[in-house]
């Protein structure tokens, strides 16, 4: 994993032996072509904010790129997977808030067996899980609970109980890489649910409220620095916060 | 003002049941602060107070005016605090909220009007010279009760600023700069504290609510009393109506409270004092 600084506006360099790069957050195609007129018509690719510049190989010789910065402040983006609260109701769906700018809309036929009859009836204040289906500049986000390959609901949809924490956008990310040793660890200690949406949101679900309270601690203790993101620490927190 | 989006209904519920076993979400038993900090700048009367997640930066300053006419022997002390944007998002700049003046004006209520401040001993001529020292509260970051965390950064500013040694010949009036002369503390009668505590249905009392938990609740009280057992101030704005025995309740538990917030500033300023160094070499 290379890790360069990288600056809002600073060219990034793009590694050519991949065959497909997909740009992550943090990293725009620049249309502008006059700061270097020697390379031709090339795109270039800029960077919008402020972190390290991380790379990642994926199967097919495809790689990833995306700038790591501590943010709290969600931009949508689409494909991502957010947690979202309903704030309003209208005819067509629902407004739902992810954290961000703009409210995003969900529509009400975006849900697993949705018919124009049978839609579901979620009531303001509602937790749901969704993934990000349209996200542009100008224009209001949109989502939806279910995956519009199969239809069906794939894990989204409601989320009934439980507690919600808000944590960094770069812990949620984390939280999503299979080899972060925090959640493995947790679950050596504590049988949990868990939707992690990186708009910076993780719901969680347990057996009793005091485990609840527990997960939430260690999170957000590993989120200040406060508790090493090791298999060790971790647990030796659990242990003391259930005690 | 932007409103702010009420937290998800599963929030509530989670809170509630935590409550009626008795834990919170942070771990906090119900009648637990949070760990405070004291920061002390690197001038005199420079204080950021940090309880958990919230930070109040408190800067205490001194200049010379001339008194009022019907109150030639007393100085003057100024309280400016304005929450801006960067304690949250939902504080406008220039437009004050309810919380905000509602704020604003206990915290004047329970620094300036309990007399905290000896205001006569900042007299330097009568009805020529007074000290008018003024108080300015920065709101850093809001994590839910922001006036406890305010009182107890302005307090621990006052008690650690020191003004200008002064001497008056006749008319003529003398202001010591500190290398030449050793600035002195101020007259403090006491140290105020405000206490909030918040209310949920069926449940007791918690002390010191976080921000969700001050979105949740039925209604917060706050007392402001000193290590001397003295009620300085009572506020309830709203909420559902108490007991007399409930209100005896917290405040007897704010006695035993204010004590250790005060054992607590007197400890930070002592550790402060080791390592500065105020008197003339």
């Amino acid at each position: 994993m290379s890790s360069t600084l990288v600056l809002p506006g600073d060219s990034i360099p793009l590694p050519s032996s991949s065959k497909s790069v997909i740009l992550g957050p943090g990293i725009a195609a620049s249309s502008s072509r006059i700061q270097a007129p020697h390379m031709g018509t090339t795109p270039t690719c800029i960077s919008t904010r402020l972190g390290l510049l991380s790379s990642l190989k994926g199967k097919e010789k495809s790689e990833q790129v995306w700038v790591e910065g501590s943010s709290k402040r969600y931009i949508p983006a689409q494909k991502d997977m957010v947690l979202g609260t309903i704030i309003a109701k209208h005819a067509e769906g629902f407004r739902v808030d992810l954290g961000s700018a703009h409210m995003a809309s969900l529509e009400g036929l975006a849900f697993e067996g949705a018919t124009k009859r049978s839609k579901p009836n979620l009531k303001v204040g509602t937790l749901v899980y969704a993934r990000v289906s349209l996200a542009n500049r100008d224009m209001e986000p949109e989502i939806e609970c279910f995956d519009p390959n199969t239809g069906k609901a794939e894990g989204f949809g409601e989320l009934k109980g439980g507690l919600m924490l808000t944590c960094s956008l770069q812990l949620c990310r984390h939280l999503l890489n299979p080899n972060f040793p925090l959640l493995p660890a947790l679950a050596a200690s504590v049988p949990f649910e868990i939707a992690v949406g990186l708009n910076g949101r993780v719901w969680f679900k347990t057996e009793t409220v005091s485990e609840s309270i527990a997960v939430k601690r260690v999170i957000e203790g590993v989120d200040s620095g406060e508790i090493k993101a090791e298999k060790k620490d971790v647990e030796n927190a659990v242990k003391e916060y259930l005690a | 003002m932007v409103r702010e989006i009420d937290p998800p209904t599963i929030q509530k519920d989670f809170l509630l049941a935590a409550l009626a076993e008795g834990k919170r979400l942070d771990g906090r038993i119900p009648l637990e602060q949070r760990k405070v900090e004291y920061i002390f700048g690197e001038e005199l009367g420079t204080v950021e107070c940090r309880l958990g997640k919230t930070a109040v930066l408190a800067q205490v300053s001194a200049s010379i005016v001339k008194p009022r006419d019907d109150r030639p022997y007393e100085g003057f002390l100024l309280i400016n605090s304005e929450i801006g944007p960067m304690a949250s998002s939902v504080y406008e700049s220039g437009r004050s909220s309810d919380s905000e003046i509602l704020i604003t004006r206990l915290l004047e209520k329970s620094i300036r009007r309990t007399e905290a401040i000896d205001r006569e001993a900042l007299c330097i001529l009568a009805g020529e010279k007074v000290w008018q020292l003024r108080l300015t509260l920065h709101f850093l970051s809001d994590s839910g009760n922001l006036l406890d965390c305010a009182s107890m950064a302005s307090m621990a500013a006052l008690r650690h600023f020191r003004k200008p040694e002064v001497e008056v010949i006749g008319d003529e009036v003398i202001i010591h700069s500190p290398e030449e002369r050793a600035p002195v503390p101020l007259a403090i009668h006491h140290t105020p504290l405000c206490l909030t505590f918040a209310y949920f249905e069926n449940l007791p009392p918690i002390l010191d609510p976080t921000h969700l938990e001050t979105t949740l609740c039925s209604g917060t009280l706050t007392v402001t009393m000193n290590a001397q057992r003295e009620i300085c101030v009572l506020s309830k704005a709203g909420g559902t109506p108490l007991a007399a025995e409930e209100i005896m309740g917290v405040v007897t538990v704010g006695v035993e409270r204010v004590r250790e917030m005060v054992k607590g500033i007197e400890e930070a300023l002592d550790t402060d004092k080791e390592g500065r160094v105020v008197e003339v070499r």
